[in-house]
């Protein structure tokens, strides 16, 4: 039998989308189960214990007020040669970054860490969600091995645990480099950036923290 | 490096079409292939740069024929056409796109295709890439002080502009043109355009613009099987007419020229941000 890699999937809080973006592939997903062995996935499988793996991709945020999905992120490092945040909440904190607690069933709970800031992660991905295709893309690439194409993810785990639209206006506006193309504004899942003269401008009550926008900019290096 | 970058021919090209020919910038080969791509089924949806009153830009997802011609010629400022690529394909629900775009527009479109980190369902829909040569653009208020202060023209009244022979000129309802030298307008280029080393849209499947063929004709670049299929196809079914490149020095090679200075000008800009500590875009066509 050939070696295939093993992958897991881990989902702390969030809301699932990932994998739902992972599963909108279709025919493709099934060529992906064809070419892994998924060992984990709580929500298509039965299996109780996160196993050793070669791939981990997490997905959802950490909270602080739960010693449970603590104590899975620190397993997840030590079970997971790669272990990749999978979707903005997992690398930069996305929407739990409004979270302040007090809602019902847990009103205690509202003290939310991206991954990335808890334990090393080896890859991030931002993205609410990050599409099918991107998805797809970096679980062909760990197959491959393709370093070159995994690069910005690389780098995203190590320089990046959070993001927001204005970071357009720092990075890109202010240090003469929006040429005014346009990619971030279609990007934005909650169409937070309207273009006007050329330029973004980003709406702070639409906002989610996905980071989409500056990833997607050809301004900057990712 | 050719810096043109890599590309399988070069052949000047115009439209045959009267209603292109009358709206168009150059040869009219950007809305030829658009309504080519249209009319035979090989593309459902375009992103052009339409515009509104006052000659300011609109990206618009055009789906027929008239709608191409009307957003036909160029607007030498910023249309953000890549703002629209979602909404053609989740609101207008097209399946083969097209999309025109200046050089920088191209290579964010490419990076889009590799990395659709925030494009669901987008990467097999996006059929054709026509970039357009560029030099640099300019942001709607320098545009506009060209127009109204340097030639004195109300914005109202313009009907094309257009740069050549050293000289920006604008077109008015009334029959006047006017004119004023290139020298004039560089104070009012975007300055993030001086960070651009891409004058012929090097990642596009077709690249077009006008120098380096005759007026009224247009200077085609086709990179890639995509991009000769359909040239080929609209030659032989009579929708362009072509003829050599001049490869003299008016045409293959004052293009070559003008491309080469625009690396060497903006590759010294991007060395003079580095050493002042500013942050340069990542190195991706120089
Ligand atoms: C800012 C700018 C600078 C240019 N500089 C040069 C140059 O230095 N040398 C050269 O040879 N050519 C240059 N061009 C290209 C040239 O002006 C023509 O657009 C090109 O030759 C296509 O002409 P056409 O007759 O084939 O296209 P047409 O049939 O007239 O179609 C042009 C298409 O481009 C779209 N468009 C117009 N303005 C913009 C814009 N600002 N952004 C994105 N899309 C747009 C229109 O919607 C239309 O679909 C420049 C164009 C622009 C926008
Ligand atoms: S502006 Fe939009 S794309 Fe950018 S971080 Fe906010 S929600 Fe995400
Ligand atoms: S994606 Fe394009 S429009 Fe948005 S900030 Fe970057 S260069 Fe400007």
């Amino acid at each position: 039998m050939e070696d295939k890699i093993t992958v897991a999937h881990v989902q702390l809080s969030s809301c699932c989308g990932c994998l739902i973006s992972l599963v909108d592939t279709y025919e493709k997903f099934l060529d992906v189960l064809n070419s892994i062995d998924l060992v984990y996935c709580q929500t298509l499988m039965d299996a109780r214990e996160i196993p050793e793996a070669d791939v981990i991709l997490v997905e959802g945020a950490v909270c602080l007020e739960d010693h449970h999905a603590l104590e899975v992120a620190r397993e997840v490092r030590k079970k997971g040669k790669t272990v990749v945040a999978l979707g903005a909440c997992a690398a930069l904190g996305c929407i739990t970054r409004f979270a302040k607690g007090g809602q019902m069933p847990k009103p205690v709970q509202g003290s939310f860490s991206s991954l990335t800031e808890i334990i090393r992660c080896d890859m991030a991905i931002p993205g609410c969600p990050p599409s099918p295709e991107l998805i797809l893309g970096v679980i062909t690439a760990l197959i491959k091995g393709d370093e070159e194409y995994l690069k910005p993810f690389r780098r995203y785990a190590v320089c990046k645990c959070e993001s927001c639209g204005c970071d357009l206006i720092i990075n890109v506006v202010n240090k003469s480099l929006c040429m005014g193309c346009g990619i971030c504004s279609a990007s934005c899942p909650t169409r937070a950036i309207e273009m006007v003269d050329g330029r973004p401008v980003v709406s702070p009550q639409l906002c989610v923290k996905c980071g989409v926008c500056s990833f997607q900019c050809p301004r900057i290096e990712i | 490096m050719d810096p043109l970058g890599s590309y399988k021919s070069i052949i000047s090209a115009r439209a045959t079409d009267k209603r292109i020919l009358k709206r168009c910038q150059d040869g009219g080969i950007v809305s030829a292939v658009f309504i080519y791509g249209l009319e035979n089924n090989i593309l459902d949806g375009v992103i052009v740069a339409d515009k509104e009153e006052g000659f300011r830009p609109v990206p618009k997802v055009a789906t027929t024929p008239e709608e191409v011609l009307e957003a036909a010629g160029t607007k030498y400022t910023v249309s953000p056409n890549l703002s629209v690529l979602k909404s053609a394909i989740r609101e207008y629900a097209c399946e083969k796109v097209g999309v025109v775009g200046t050089p920088c527009q191209i290579l964010s479109l490419r990076k889009a295709l590799k990395y659709p980190v925030g494009f669901r369902h987008m990467v097999d829909k996006v059929k054709l890439l026509v970039g357009i040569f560029c030099m640099e653009n300019f942001p709607y208020m320098g545009m506009r002080i060209i127009v109204e202060e340097l030639c004195g023209v109300r914005i109202e009244d313009v009907v094309k502009m257009d740069i050549g022979k050293g000289k920006f000129w604008v077109y008015t309802r009334w029959g006047e043109v006017k004119s004023v030298k290139l020298k004039k307008t560089h104070p009012y280029e975007q300055s993030s355009c001086h960070v651009c080393t891409d004058y012929t849209a090097e990642l596009a499947d077709i690249s077009t613009g006008s120098v380096g063929s005759p007026d009224g004709w247009s200077t085609v670049i086709i990179r890639n099987e995509r991009g000769e299929e359909i040239i080929n196809k609209m030659i032989e079914e009579g929708y362009l007419e072509r003829r050599p490149i001049d490869e003299g020095k008016f045409g293959l090679g004052l293009l070559k020229k003008l491309a080469l200075v625009k690396k060497e000008k903006n590759m010294k800009e991007i060395e003079h941000r580095k050493e002042l500590g500013l942050p340069v875009p990542p190195d991706v066509c120089h």
